[in-house]
């Protein structure tokens, strides 16, 4: 096995580990040849720290040889560029962070080194996480590793394609609006939104504070709840972090779902999903019908109106969150500058892309006087009448499964002149953001080759049945063809 | 719906130096978002309370405790132009 060792899950890596087949330095070698081999074509990482992953892998080995365990004990991992880590560059894919180093590790980053993580490196990401294709990313465009012409989905692109491309056992994203889900379903990966609040987003550079959530994107469900466990619980730091206690959440996978209520809203198959993950998605609550779950219609009315209330909302912290990028105490700076007012305006036109540009306008406007009753104010009344929605299925059902995206991997280039065909990319994954509600992306088959994502959504701190329902569904489904990624050829 | 004096308005309350290119393709784009935006005045929220955030938290109170804060060489390392240990900025108030 030791050709492939970057191809194993966390899982699987964790029990040759613990078995002493393997070390932590042979899996960090291979995950690092493995970058070295296919990064070029997919473009997944912004930055590889080759040297300190392997000084923590050497770490991690000589804490085992000490009798240490732990499912992350050696494992590598690869983190979105949007997490600050100690001494080692930070960009959120902006020019305007460049040259960055955080003095400090945010709150996910230090509790998986504390796990014994190896971290090989920051992923590439649509800049300051707002995107559905990484192609707004500052530096350079990530592709899908199953066709090299389709986009891997955003913002957490370089995430999702790092995981599918097997350049890491398992990486972090982060989601506002669908940002870890999307990416997963197009790259053909297990993309987890928890709860609003389960995970600190100490160090998670901000974007729009009341959505933004990290979440693991990993090749198993199993993964996923190996690294919500680790990340997820109270942080003193995070003031909107959650004092509820985090079960061992994979230590409950056991593929029984007798008896469970999925809702099946007609919202999430109407206008504008593709006819073949529709019938994907179907299969696949099919097959958790034929296992035991019962399948309820239910009603989600205001699904229509998350994506105008999304695009008010974040747009809106957005401007406010991004006004702290003025060239004085990080970033790029303009020492040529006669007065402080012009700094600031020709940083910010310089530092920032066309889209961060787009959404700061665009929410600058949305609280301006005169028109923060029209829309901001609206769109938070209209974000209760979303919540509400889910709270009355909830109810009757105790998860909800839906497409994820409404298409598979779209091209490069495709929608990059039309900002509201790419907003249309997140239409399924906004309602549960703006309800803060946990959510799961899992592979749930092809079209065309590309794949397909179910995403399941609990109520609020339901992780544990969420990932109980991805984790039975992902036992159930049936072995496809073998597809060659084209990031093989 | 958003005329070119008004994005000209919001770019400098943005701190945004846009160019004139950039200007009016700006405005097309928020005419064509902010009119998808129109959809929202179809509902009646008039007896509906906002949401701010989703969370059953109110305002969390924490122990006045210092902890050790970072230091000064960490913090200052990122800055683009140090004098004296303190960070340069050009004017900001302007000169008479």
């Amino acid at each position: 096995m030791t050709d492939d060792l970057f191809r194993l899950t966390v899982a699987e890596a964790g029990d040759a580990l613990a078995a002493g087949d393997i070390s932590s330095v042979d899996l960090t070698r291979s995950v690092l040849d493995r970058i070295d081999a296919v990064d070029a074509r997919t473009g997944a990482y912004l930055l590889v720290t080759a040297d300190a992953a392997l000084a923590q892998a050497e770490a991690a080995d000589d804490r085992r040889a000490g009798g240490d365990a732990g499912p992350l004990l050696g494992i590598p991992l690869a983190i979105k560029d949007v997490l600050c880590t100690d001494g080692v560059a930070t960009t959120c894919a902006s020019r305007i962070l460049e040259g960055f180093v955080p003095p400090f590790d945010a709150t996910v980053v230090a509790r998986l080194k504390d796990a014994g993580a190896v971290l090989v490196g920051k992923t590439n990401m649509d800049e300051f996480a707002m995107g559905s294709s990484n192609e707004n990313s500052g530096y350079h465009p990530v592709r899908n590793p199953w066709d090299l012409s389709k986009v891997p989905g955003g913002s957490s692109g370089g995430s999702a394609a790092a995981v599918a491309a097997d350049e890491c056992l398992a990486a972090l994203g982060s989601d506002t609006g669908g940002s870890v889900r999307q990416p997963a379903a197009l790259c053909g990966c297990v993309g987890l939104k928890p709860t609003y609040g389960r995970v600190s987003r100490y160090g998670l550079v901000a974007f729009a504070s009341s959505l933004d959530q990290v979440g693991p994107l990993t090749k198993s469900v199993h993964d996923a709840a190996v690294l919500l466990a680790a990340t997820a619980g109270h942080d003193p730091r995070d003031a909107t972090s959650l004092p509820e206690p985090v079960p061992n959440f994979a230590a409950e996978l056991d593929g029984n779902v007798e008896g469970l209520r999925v809702g099946v809203a007609p919202e999430y198959f109407g206008e504008g999903i593709d006819a073949g993950v529709a019938s994907a998605v179907e299969d696949a609550i099919g097959a958790l019908e034929a296992n035991g779950t019962e399948i309820r219609a239910i009603t989600l009315p205001h699904t229509e109106y998350a994506l105008p209330v999304y695009y008010v909302i974040a747009p809106s912290e957005a401007s406010a969150n991004l006004a702290r990028y003025n060239g004085v105490k990080y970033g790029l700076s303009d020492p040529q500058a006669v007065d402080v007012d012009e700094m600031m305006a020709t940083v910010r036109a310089q530092g920032f892309g066309a889209e961060v540009k787009r959404r700061i306008m665009l929410g600058t406007f949305a609280l301006s006087s005169g028109y923060y009753d029209a829309y901001y104010l609206r769109a938070q009344k209209v974000r209760t009448l979303i919540k509400q929605d889910f709270d009355t299925a909830f109810e009757s059902v105790d998860v909800i499964a839906a497409p994820t995206s409404p298409t598979t991997a779209f091209d490069l280039g495709g929608r990059t002149a039309d900002p509201l065909a790419m907003y249309r990319a997140d239409v399924l994954t906004l309602p549960a953001s703006l309800a803060g509600l946990p959510a799961i992306s899992v592979p749930c088959g092809f079209v065309d080759g590309l794949p397909v994502g179910l995403q399941l959504i609990a109520p609020p701190l339901h992780e544990a049945r969420l990932l109980r329902v991805a984790d039975a569904y992902e036992r159930l489904r049936p072995e496809t063809p073998a597809l060659r990624q084209a990031v093989e050829a | 719906m958003i005329d070119r004096e008004q994005v000209v308005h919001v770019a400098a309350l943005a701190r945004l130096a846009l160019s004139e290119a950039e200007i009016d393709r700006m405005q097309a784009d928020l005419q064509q978002i902010l009119q998808a935006f129109e959809a929202l005045n179809a509902l009646d929220v008039s007896d509906v309370s906002p949401t701010a955030q989703v969370i059953p938290l109110a305002t969390v109170e924490r122990l006045d405790e210092t902890e050790a804060p970072l230091s000064r060489d960490d913090v200052m390392r990122n800055a683009p132009r140090v004098e004296r240990d303190q960070i340069r900025v050009p004017a900001v108030l302007p000169e008479e």
